[in-house]
């Protein structure tokens, strides 16, 4: 079993950067969801973890055990997609039925449902977008 | 072929997730996974999701490059605006535009796009009247922000689904 | 030198994440209104899947990945059933 000191001093530079910069990311999105000052405004900020956070500390362990050749990095691979394909669904959710509660308790602040032109009754069994 | 196994892709990228997952590639774990991702993939097909045609797959390429480059430079500008969000009043609104899409799928990957960048998020759309309402963290001039949008992501998708 | 420097990186990038971790708890406590604390929620478990991570770095253990993994997945199943509640009240329809 190689642990992670027996490391060479240019891919612990590389690691020890990526480990910083990601959580540092990770870090700043945590800010914005405490210092926003509205749910939509909120909204945007866990996308910055999950989106450079995961991706920047994913790749430095992947550079850490590929350099010490222990294991495969196919883990990393995997959360890596997974958190990148399923946060914006959560969002997306979550806007949506903030959107509606407010319309429901009719806030002011939100645009209610827009009104056009085009009505097709077929259209409506689908509508799962 | 297309009776017992409707979605051959989706029967190997289960498999294959399953031998990364346990790491292995014996004869039993080959087996059962064929067995998990069968039955998986005969659930999927239940389901009877619609299926588009895409008429030019080559777009992707440039696309997800675009994709990776929008998502570098809104990281950067969200990460200013959250920086300064105590001594800067903060100029965030709703934004609502047409979109001129038609297939489910290609709208599904809109949305997965506008929502994984940050600074814009989806919130509604009425495939009626065919209105997108979203939700943009630094909405200075609301026809920039539908310009860009229309140029760099509806437009692709509309030539890749036809 | 380099076990020094990596050591006290993923010390210091821990606490980072521990104080993340801090502020995403204060909105899931704190939080105005039902949407803001599954809001917290959301990530508050991506960020413990992110301490997970360096854990494994840490120790060279492959179970904190597994973990991780496992983190992934049921976080994203109960933010979309919250996130269906609110919508309708019910989760399954």
């Amino acid at each position: 079993m190689s642990y992670v000191t027996d490391l060479p001093v240019w891919a612990a530079m590389i690691v020890c950067l990526l480990l910083l910069a990601g959580s540092g990311l990770t870090l700043i999105g945590a800010l914005g969801l405490l210092k926003l000052d509205t749910f939509y405004s909120r909204l945007h900020a866990p996308t910055l973890a999950a989106s450079g956070g995961v991706l920047l500390i994913s790749l430095a362990s992947m550079i850490c055990f590929a350099v010490l050749q222990s294991r495969w990095i196919f883990h990393e691979v995997l959360i890596v997609s997974f958190v990148v394909l399923t946060t914006p669904v959560t969002l997306m959710m979550l806007g949506q039925s903030a959107l509606y509660r407010d319309r429901f308790e009719s806030k002011n602040d939100v645009p209610s449902k827009p009104l056009g032109e085009a009505l097709d009754p077929e259209l409506d069994k689908g509508a799962g977008v | 072929m297309r009776v017992w196994l409707p979605y051959p892709l989706l029967f190997f990228g289960l498999l294959t997730v399953w031998l990364l997952i346990n790491q292995s590639l014996s004869v039993g774990q080959i087996i059962l996974g064929s067995i998990l991702s069968a039955l998986l993939v005969w659930i999927m097909a239940n389901l009877k999701p619609h299926k588009s045609v895409l008429r030019r797959t080559r777009l992707f390429l440039p696309l997800a490059a675009h994709i990776a480059v929008d998502v570098f430079r809104s990281n950067m500008a969200v990460m200013m605006v959250i920086l300064r969000a105590g001594r800067r009043p903060l100029n965030s609104g709703f934004l609502t535009m047409k979109i001129e899409l038609e297939d489910e799928n290609a709208l599904a990957m809109l949305a997965c796009i506008l929502t994984a960048t940050p600074g814009t998020a989806w919130l509604e759309h009425d495939r009626q009247t065919k209105l997108l309402t979203l939700h943009v963290l630094d909405l200075e001039n609301e026809q920039y922000w539908i310009d860009l949008i229309t140029r760099r992501y509806v437009t692709p998708l509309k030539e890749i689904f036809g | 030198m380099s076990e020094l420097l990596i050591i006290w990186t993923i010390l210091v990038s821990q606490i980072l994440l521990t104080l993340a971790m801090g502020c995403a708890l204060y909105r899931m406590v704190r939080g105005p209104r039902a949407q803001d604390r599954i809001l917290g929620l959301d990530a508050l478990y991506i960020i413990a899947m992110l301490l997970l991570v360096t854990f494994g770095i840490r120790t060279a253990n492959t179970i904190y990945f597994e973990a991780a993994l496992i983190i992934a997945l049921l976080g994203f199943v109960s933010s979309i059933a919250f996130a269906k509640f609110l919508m309708r009240g019910e989760v399954i329809e």
